[in-house]
């Protein structure tokens, strides 16, 4: 079936069966290797990507259905090689450790912001629960997410 | 489920079906009438491509509900509140309407899962899985939901409390589609109540329970407790209900009416709780949801 979507603001044609997920579409045939397959029940947000701007399950999602949608992976968020706010702040802050969970979490902190731009601690945590750390990290992404906030503020 | 995790491979889906999308409600209609049992409905897929990556279904007709915008949306009608059954889980969790009219509604459907999954996943979604820990399940059936089911035959209006019909199993017929939830105006200075305990916040719950109900001259006038995650099907705790109705709720009363809770379920032990401590936590579940929804129909709790 073929299929038509924006890609990182890239208009996209791909051929895909109608079984085909959207992570395998990414990372198989796209070569977008960001999103990570984890659990693949819907667990662990390893697979999250920006749906029309939206965080999204690719590991459960269906190639097909994105035909005509927008598509926003870890790739797409840097700007003429400038990082965004949210991956420098995940730098600076130590907020990366074996780097796994990374990218889900810095779409997820990133659909976030873009909604709630001055969150709090409690609703950072709210809002990034569906995105697992196993390193345990959780204090410094906090911290990444709250100064990413600060920043884009500026 | 963890054991599951390691043994199947959940990284592609090893079905094949055909991939239908149609346009229409009356051309889904169709296509139901015409493969019927071979059919599934695909609305937000978060439980229906579990299944399918488990093998637990293998559907060979995937009918997708992403084209059928009239499905979707959230108003207020002569007949209360419709919400579309393929509305994101979301979009009802972001509604102005039902954070005023439903408060009880809002709070249950906030509990479900995580930010990706509401974005994913719809309300008829959430019913038609069927599963007996539904959050959205035990709020409807506290609110008196109406189900409404479509087929080409016709329609059919369905209460809540008949479509459960085990874990997994409803009383939509393969031909039947779910295409909108109504929920009656609720009463004027009605007291409501959403408890869930789970392992972890994004847990699917080990027992939840919602309660809504009016006070009259002092006394419990309307009243209905439902609970989930202790019986094949969320269930209404008809005797704590019958108890408390046309009675003044003193302390001893609530007490009584949550022991009571224990004739209406019949819980098993599993991954997330055994039936023994379903069983207390249902009791003190329905305590505590009883005491705020009294506070908040303003009869003081406790």
């Amino acid at each position: 079936m073929k299929i038509r979507f924006k890609l990182n603001g890239r208009e996209i044609e791909a051929e895909v069966e109608p079984n085909t997920l959207l992570l395998n579409l990414l990372r198989e045939h796209l070569h977008l290797t960001g999103a990570k397959y984890g659990c693949g029940i819907g667990e662990c947000g390893a697979c999250t990507v920006l749906l029309d701007g939206e965080p999204i399950l690719s590991c459960l999602t269906l190639a097909v259905e994105v035909d005509g949608r927008e598509i926003t992976t870890i790739e797409g968020l840097a700007r003429d090689g400038e990082l965004h706010p949210l991956q420098r702040a995940f730098l600076e802050e130590g907020a990366v450790q074996c780097g796994f969970c990374t990218p889900g979490m810095i779409l997820t902190a990133k659909a976030l912001l873009d909604e709630n731009p001055n969150p709090s601690e409690e609703e950072i945590r709210e809002y990034l629960k569906g995105n697992l750390c196993r390193c345990t990290g959780y204090v410094n992404i906090v911290k990444a997410v709250k100064r990413a906030a600060e920043e884009m503020a500026r | 489920m963890s054991m599951w995790i390691n043994r199947i491979d959940t990284h592609i889906l090893p079905i094949n079906f055909q991939y239908h999308a149609p346009k229409t409600l009356e051309e889904a209609l169709k296509l139901l009438a015409e493969y019927g049992d071979e059919a599934k409905i695909l609305s937000g897929g978060t439980d229906l491509l579990v299944k399918m990556k488990q093998r637990l279904i293998e559907p060979r007709h995937i009918i997708s509900l992403r084209n059928l915008t009239e499905l979707r949306g959230i108003r207020e009608v002569e007949g209360g509140i419709h919400i579309g059954a393929a509305t994101k889980l979301r979009e009802i969790e972001r509604s102005q309407i039902i954070a005023e009219r439903l408060p009880l509604l809002h709070e249950a459907v906030k509990a479900i899962g995580s930010i990706q999954i509401r974005n994913m996943g719809t309300i008829g979604g959430n019913l038609c899985n069927a599963s007996p820990a539904a959050d959205s399940a035990v709020a409807l059936m506290a609110l008196g939901a109406e189900l409404h089911a479509q087929s080409i035959e016709g329609e059919r209006i369905i209460p809540i409390e008949n479509f459960f019909k085990g874990p997994g199993a409803t009383a939509l017929k393969p031909v039947e589609l779910l295409t909108a939830i109504r929920i009656p105006p609720p009463p004027e200075n009605y007291g409501w109540a959403f408890r869930k305990i789970g392992r972890t916040s994004l847990d699917i719950a080990t027992v939840n329970a919602a309660v809504l109900l009016t006070l009259r001259g002092g006394r419990i006038d309307l009243c209905r407790i439902a609970l989930g995650a202790v019986a094949p099907t969320p269930v209404r705790a008809v005797r704590a209900e019958e108890h408390l109705r046309g009675r003044e709720p003193t302390p001893e009363l609530i007490q009584e009416a949550s022991e009571l809770v224990v004739e209406d379920i019949s819980p098993i032990t599993d991954v997330r709780g055994t039936a023994e401590y379903r069983v207390e936590a249902s009791k003190a579940l329905v305590r505590d949801a009883l005491n705020l929804s009294i506070e908040r129909a303003g009869g003081g709790g406790r």
